[in-house]
Order: C-alpha cells, then sequence, then structure tokens
C-alpha cells in the first residue's frame, strides 16, 4: 500500500461530483443567466455564473440621443426598477450642469421612489414563494401588490415606466385631491403587514425552506461589497437613504434595516432577506406618508419649458455621478457632458445586481440543489439592469476574459472616453 | 365459458373508460378548486381532457441522448399499471372485478410500478433534470413505502386475528367488514393514526405538493417528466389522474366501505346502486380534498431531506404507534 492510498479523504474522488446546468432559460430563472452547478449528490460543491444574455447596448444607445430622450430610454433598462434608473440619472445630469429640483419635486420623486420599492418588495415576496413551491402565498401576495399598483396609476397614469422625473423637477404633480387615494392605499398596506409577516416569517414550512439557507455572513457581504437588501440582511447597515442623503430622505431619520429590528441576530439567509424587504415596506409606507403631510408647496420644475432646458443642458459641460437606493440596492449612473453637443459624451449605469452578483457564489455553496431557485431569487436579481458587457468574437463565439485583460481593457475604455 | 369472457372484457372496459374519466374530472376540480383558494379564477372543469387532446396531437420528441425503447415503454407501463389496480379496487362499491386474483399485497406492488416506471423513463431520458428528479423518487418511494405497507398489512393482521381463516387480504373481505365498529377504544385511536398516515402518504404517492420533489417545476423543470412531451407525456398524465381516484377508492375502501343506501331503506335495485355510487364518488373526492387540494394550496414544497425525514421518523412513528395500538386492543 502506498502513501498516496492511505491520504485518500473522503469526497476527493473526482468522479462523485456531476454537473447540473441551469439557464440561460431555465423555470427557476425570470430572466436569462446560466449557472453551472457542481453536485455532489444534491449539495453544491461548485457554482460558476455566466451573465451577458440581456444585453442590449442601451448605454451607446442613449449616448447617440438627446438628454430628454436619453432620460426615457433610462426608464426602460429595467420595468420593475422604472423609477429608479430615471432617478440616479436625472441626479447625476444635475450634478453635472449644475440644476436645481425645487423641493416639492424632490418630494414628489421619493413618493414615486418609495411606492416603486413596495411594489418591488411585494413581487419579489411573491416571486419567492413561488420558487418555493407555496403558489398560494404568490397570488395572495401579488393580489396586494396591486393595490400599490393602482396608486402608481392613478398618480402617474402608469403602472410601469411612471415618465415623472426629468431635469429640473418632475412632469406631473401629486394633487391634494388625489392624496387621499394614497392614505388609502397606505391604510390598506398598514391594515396588511401584519398578516404578510404571519403569513411569510411565521410559517413553519417557508420557514423550514429559507432559513440558514443561501447564507451570506456579515464579512462576506462586506468583503464582496454586496448592497442594498442583501448586504443588510446580513447586518450590514448599508443604505444611501442613511449614508448620503438626497432628496426628501434628507428630512427624514432613516435608518438602515436589518434583521436585528425583527428581533433576531443576522444571519444573511434567505429568512432574514424576506424580514429585510417586509420591514422595508413598512418603513416605505412611513415615508411616503411623511411625504405626502410635508408635501412643499412651490414649481414642480425650475426650469419648465423643454426648449431651455435642452438649450441649458447643451450648455453644460463637466460630470456628474448620482446614486439612489433602488429596491435592490445602490444604482449608481456617471455621466459626462461636452459643451455643444445636445448628446450625452459618456453615460455608465452600475445596478445593485452588479455589486450583488458574486454574493451568490458563497450563498449558493454547501447549500442543495433544491435551494437553487430560492437562493437565486435572493437577491432579486435583475439581469436586465445589470448585463452591461456581452463578449463575442468575429465567429459569434462566445469568449472568457480574465481578470488582468478585464482590468487592462476597462482602462483603455476609460482612457478613449476621457480623451 | 366465453360468455363469462365477454362480459369480463365488456366489464373491463367500463371500468377503464369510467375511472379515466372520474380522474380527469377529479383533476379538474383540483386545479378549479386549489384556484378559487388561491384567489383566482381557474381553468374549465374540462381542462384536463383538453389537455390530453392537445398533448396527443403534438409531437412526441425523444432526446438524442435517451435510450428511445425504455423512455417510449415506461409511459406506457405506467398507464397499464394504474389500469390494473382499478380491477382490484371496489369502485362504486361493487366487487372488484379481478377481485378472486389478487389482494391488498398486489395493490401495494402495483401502486409501486407506475413511480418505478417514471424513475425508469427519467433514468433514460438522458438528462440531469430528469436523473435528479428519478433519484429524488427513488428515495421518495423509499420514505413513503414503509408507513404504507405499515399501514395495510396492520389492518389485514387486525382482521385476521377477529376473523381467523378469512381472506383478510381480500380489499372485497375487508371493504365489508369496517373495523371501525370491530376494535375497542385503543384499536380505534390506533386506526385514527394509521388513517392520519394514510392521508399524509397519499400527496407523496400523488406526487403532488409538499411531496412534488422528484418534478419540482422551480427546481429542476419537471424532473423525471422534463424530457417527456406528446403521447408519452399524455400517457404519464391519465396514469396520474388514475392513480388519484385508486388512492381516493383504496383510502374509502380501507377506511370508509359504509354504503348509504341501506340507511335510507333502498338496499338493491338500480336506486340503490345509484345512491350508493353517488355516495361512493363523494367519500373519494372528500378524500382528495383533504388529502390532495387543501395540502398542496397550503404548504411550500419540502426538500427531499426534509421529506425523507418526515416519513422515516414522524409518519413511520404515527403508523407503528397505530400498529401497536391495534395489537394492545386485541390483548386487553
Amino acid at each position: 500500500m502506498n502513501n498516496d492510498s492511505i491520504n485518500l479523504k473522503v469526497g476527493q474522488c473526482a468522479a462523485t461530483t456531476y454537473t447540473v446546468p441551469v439557464g440561460p432559460v431555465h423555470p427557476a430563472l425570470k430572466e436569462p443567466i446560466r449557472f453551472s452547478f457542481d453536485l455532489d449528490g444534491e449539495r453544491i460543491v461548485g457554482v460558476d455564473i455566466k451573465p451577458g444574455f440581456a444585453h442590449r447596448g442601451i448605454e451607446y444607445m442613449g449616448m447617440k440621443r438627446n438628454l430628454i430622450q436619453a432620460l426615457y430610454l433610462s426608464e426602460r433598462i429595467c420595468g420593475i426598477c422604472s423609477i429608479s434608473h430615471p432617478l440616479a440619472f436625472t441626479q447625476a445630469v444635475e450634478n453635472a450642469a449644475g440644476i436645481e429640483v425645487p423641493p416639492r419635486a424632490q418630494y414628489i420623486r421619493t413618493i414615486i421612489g418609495e411606492l416603486e420599492r413596495v411594489h418591488s418588495h411585494l413581487l419579489w415576496a411573491g416571486v419567492g414563494a413561488h420558487e418555493l413551491g407555496f403558489d398560494t402565498l404568490l397570488h395572495l401576495t401579488w393580489n396586494v401588490r396591486e393595490k400599490s399598483m393602482d396608486l402608481l396609476e392613478e398618480l402617474t397614469g402608469n403602472r410601469v415606466d411612471y415618465a415623472i422625473p426629468i431635469f429640473s423637477g418632475v412632469r406631473r404633480d401629486v394633487p391634494a385631491e388625489k392624496a387621499h387615494l394614497a392614505y388609502e392605499a397606505l391604510d390598506y398596506y398598514k391594515s396588511l403587514l401584519q398578516q404578510m409577516i404571519d403569513a411569510f416569517l411565521h410559517d413553519k414550512s417557508v420557514e423550514m425552506r429559507t432559513r440558514d439557507v443561501g447564507a451570506l455572513t456579515y464579512d462576506q457581504a462586506i468583503e464582496l461589497c454586496a448592497v442594498g437588501p442583501t448586504a443588510r440582511a446580513s447586518g450590514v447597515k448599508k443604505d444611501v437613504r442613511q449614508d448620503m442623503p438626497y432628496l426628501a430622505y434628507a428630512d427624514m431619520d432613516i435608518r438602515a434595516i436589518t434583521p436585528a429590528d425583527f428581533g433576531t441576530e443576522p444571519r444573511g439567509d434567505v429568512y432574514d432577506n424576506i424580514i429585510v424587504r417586509l420591514l422595508e415596506v413598512q418603513q416605505s409606507i412611513g415615508i411616503i406618508e411623511y411625504c405626502l403631510e410635508n408635501l412643499p408647496s412651490g414649481e414642480l420644475m425650475s426650469i419648465p419649458k423643454v426648449p431651455a432646458l435642452l438649450a441649458a443642458l447643451k450648455k453644460a459641460s463637466g460630470e456628474g455621478i448620482g446614486r439612489h437606493e433602488a429596491p435592490r440596492g445602490e444604482v449608481i449612473h456617471y455621466v459626462r457632458l461636452a459643451e455643444g453637443v445636445e448628446e450625452l459624451a459618456v453615460w455608465k449605469v452600475k445596478a445593485p445586481t452588479y455589486s450583488n452578483l458574486m454574493a451568490w457564489v458563497p450563498k449558493f455553496l454547501g447549500d442543495e440543489i433544491a435551494d437553487v431557485p430560492i437562493i437565486a431569487a435572493s437577491i432579486d436579481p435583475c439581469m436586465c439592469c445589470m448585463d452591461r458587457v456581452h463578449l463575442a468574437d468575429a465567429a459569434g463565439n462566445k469568449t472568457t476574459r480574465m481578470k488582468e485583460e478585464l482590468v487592462r481593457l476597462s482602462r483603455e475604455k476609460t482612457r478613449r472616453i476621457c480623451g | 365459458m366465453s360468455a363469462t369472457l365477454l362480459n369480463a372484457v365488456w366489464q373491463g372496459l367500463i371500468i377503464l373508460v369510467g375511472g379515466t374519466f372520474l380522474g380527469m374530472i377529479y383533476k379538474g376540480l383540483d386545479r378549479k378548486l386549489a384556484a378559487q383558494m388561491q384567489g383566482r379564477i381557474g381553468p374549465p372543469l374540462r381542462q384536463p381532457f383538453f389537455d390530453v387532446v392537445k398533448l396527443m396531437v403534438k409531437e412526441n420528441v425523444v432526446p438524442d441522448h435517451a435510450v428511445a425503447w425504455l423512455f417510449n415503454l415506461m409511459p406506457l407501463v405506467s398507464l397499464a399499471a394504474v389500469g390494473t389496480l382499478l380491477f382490484y379496487l371496489p369502485l362504486g362499491g361493487f366487487e372488484p372485478l379481478l377481485g378472486g386474483f389478487g389482494d391488498l399485497i398486489l395493490i401495494l406492488y402495483l401502486l409501486a410500478v407506475p413511480s418505478l416506471a417514471m424513475v425508469l423513463g427519467g433514468f433514460a431520458a438522458g438528462s440531469p433534470f430528469a436523473t435528479v428528479g428519478a433519484q429524488r423518487e427513488l428515495v421518495m418511494m423509499m420514505a413513503y413505502e414503509f408507513p404504507l405497507a405499515i399501514t395495510l398489512l396492520s389492518l389485514g393482521w387486525y382482521l385476521s386475528s377477529v376473523m381467523p381463516g378469512a381472506q383478510v387480504f381480500s380489499l372485497t373481505v375487508l371493504a365489508s367488514n369496517p373495523l371501525w365498529g370491530l376494535v375497542g377504544p385503543l384499536g380505534f385511536i390506533g386506526l385514527l393514526l394509521l388513517f392520519c398516515a394514510l392521508m399524509i402518504v397519499t400527496p407523496a404517492e400523488l406526487t403532488k405538493i409538499p411531496f412534488d420533489i422528484p418534478e419540482a417545476e422551480t427546481e429542476i423543470a419537471g424532473g423525471i417528466l422534463a424530457e417527456y412531451s406528446g403521447r408519452n407525456m399524455a400517457m404519464f398524465y391519465l396514469a396520474d389522474a388514475i392513480k388519484m381516484v385508486v388512492m381516493g377508492s383504496l383510502t374509502v375502501a380501507l377506511f370508509f366501505p359504509y354504503g348509504l343506501s341501506g340507511l335510507l331503506g333502498v338496499t338493491g335495485g338500480i336506486w340503490g346502486s345509484v345512491i350508493d355510487v353517488a355516495f361512493y364518488l363523494v367519500k373519494v373526492f372528500v378524500v382528495i380534498f383533504f388529502a390532495v387540494i387543501v395540502v398542496r394550496v397550503a404548504f411550500a414544497r419540502l426538500k427531499i431531506g426534509q421529506a425523507a425525514r418526515l416519513f422515516w421518523l414522524p409518519i413511520t412513528g404515527i403508523s407503528l404507534l397505530g400498529m401497536v395500538l391495534l395489537m394492545l386492543d386485541r390483548i386487553v
């Protein structure tokens, strides 16, 4: 007997693992992405993630249009975050061009942004329930979600893509005679919130499927730069609304919500993700209420005429950054304006899913194939927000680039666009 | 002799067609009621018929990696096994057609055949999803067969101790001697526990939520059924529908074999049969309603490890306790 065979440990034999592909088209995924899981029985021992299936070149398209056209395009980066991207984008452009936004417009932007958080988190909760095979909860949650969609339609005219923010303000008012509709919807949610918490957090079968599943420790969340509810579920007190208040958030005392607010120790698992998102719905209701009660009077736009606005933007030059706490986490838009041209010189979008992508790896490892759908859903991924790159060679074959090469390529690009 | 045979063939055909029809109706009811409970409108009652017709005209795809003959054979085996099961069950209060040729033990084995056929079909499909699904189905079978066997055997054993010499494993004998009337208080509790165990095994046997782990749509895209389509899929669909009737009828025959005609004073004749058949349909529906529909609306899907633990420890425990109580009932 030689030494090699003595030192061989259980699980070292390579033949025991096999690979199961999930995606780009799979019932567990709402949008295309490809996972490749190495399985030992039902246990995940390795995972490879391949994004890039929903790349549409939207930044490039935006740079071929005038700024107001690009604004409408920014709304179409994602259907669920259809206010988050324009909010970050308008802030970036206003920041670059030095345009002031009237207080009333800031409050209205906040109201719509928080309403979006309500419906986005409820959408997520329903999807999560479906991934667990709990369709009853999916249907009930989405039924409840309709109220926020109806309210958004009442206030903006649209259920998605609200077309509310514009550079220097907002396009539509929230008139006093419609405020009672908003209060009605808020009361509806307040009365249902305890029921939702009972249905999700005090349900034995949900707890069995989500507790200690897809855990992300505090250190891992920090190390991998996770954002939004994904980071907060791990106990990281990180929220743009708290850390760098903007819009109406500066007038309120916003605190990042972690599972500690529910009275439990943060573990970063799927259960904690549910806690954080449900409590954030409650927080959003409070924010909307505050905004409605303290809605300042005044104008909606500091430059109300569109030709004047376009002219002002054409004259402006410089770079600007806009940040917004989207339902999924921090979204950042970077823009560079060049004097004398109507188009953007540079537009860079970093969606929250991009930051949370790597958090998937520790979340998946060690869990079972049965946990794949709910762990994939736990970061509330949005591929169409995130996919900014797709690599292909002339023959159409996809290629893989390693870190050094990617760094070199991105530096080259930065030099190119910064002239 | 040939007349009896012809008669049997006719009866067999009626049972097959009737059983399938019933299964489809129950499946439609299942979908409609589940939808209503979830706040949806749901499909029309005859949707399962549309589904089967549509599957029948669709292309029957056999994957390149599949073992084609095994892949194509297994839906047939599955359908044949559940079809055969119909002949051994007292449907509508009538004598089983093949009652004299097999007993509860045979039923137990026949019940395992459709699941095994699905496992083989899954492995033969050559797809990783189907393979994972087939492995899970095997684990599920190992998990729920034990409490199921304990339940059926305990009932037979009790009857054999009360009526020595009788064909205790014959469903006809079991159905005509309801145990509820024979047992004492201890045995009554034991019977209740066995009934509970059977009710929990039913959704697992039928691969319904929370035990639809081998098919788990969101996890493994239909698992065993992932590669099946067209005619093969339709056969599995029909087998599933019939199996629902089989499990319902089995529970009814073992625990609620009572008829209503005697109580209403119309024994015998056409009307007596009509009342008994109608009552039987209601009983099967009630079993399916509580064992399948309500359960699948109220729970999330379990993981395979959780389901296996559930059956090996608590459910097996419940059925063993039921068996011990039945034994004690005879001793005391």
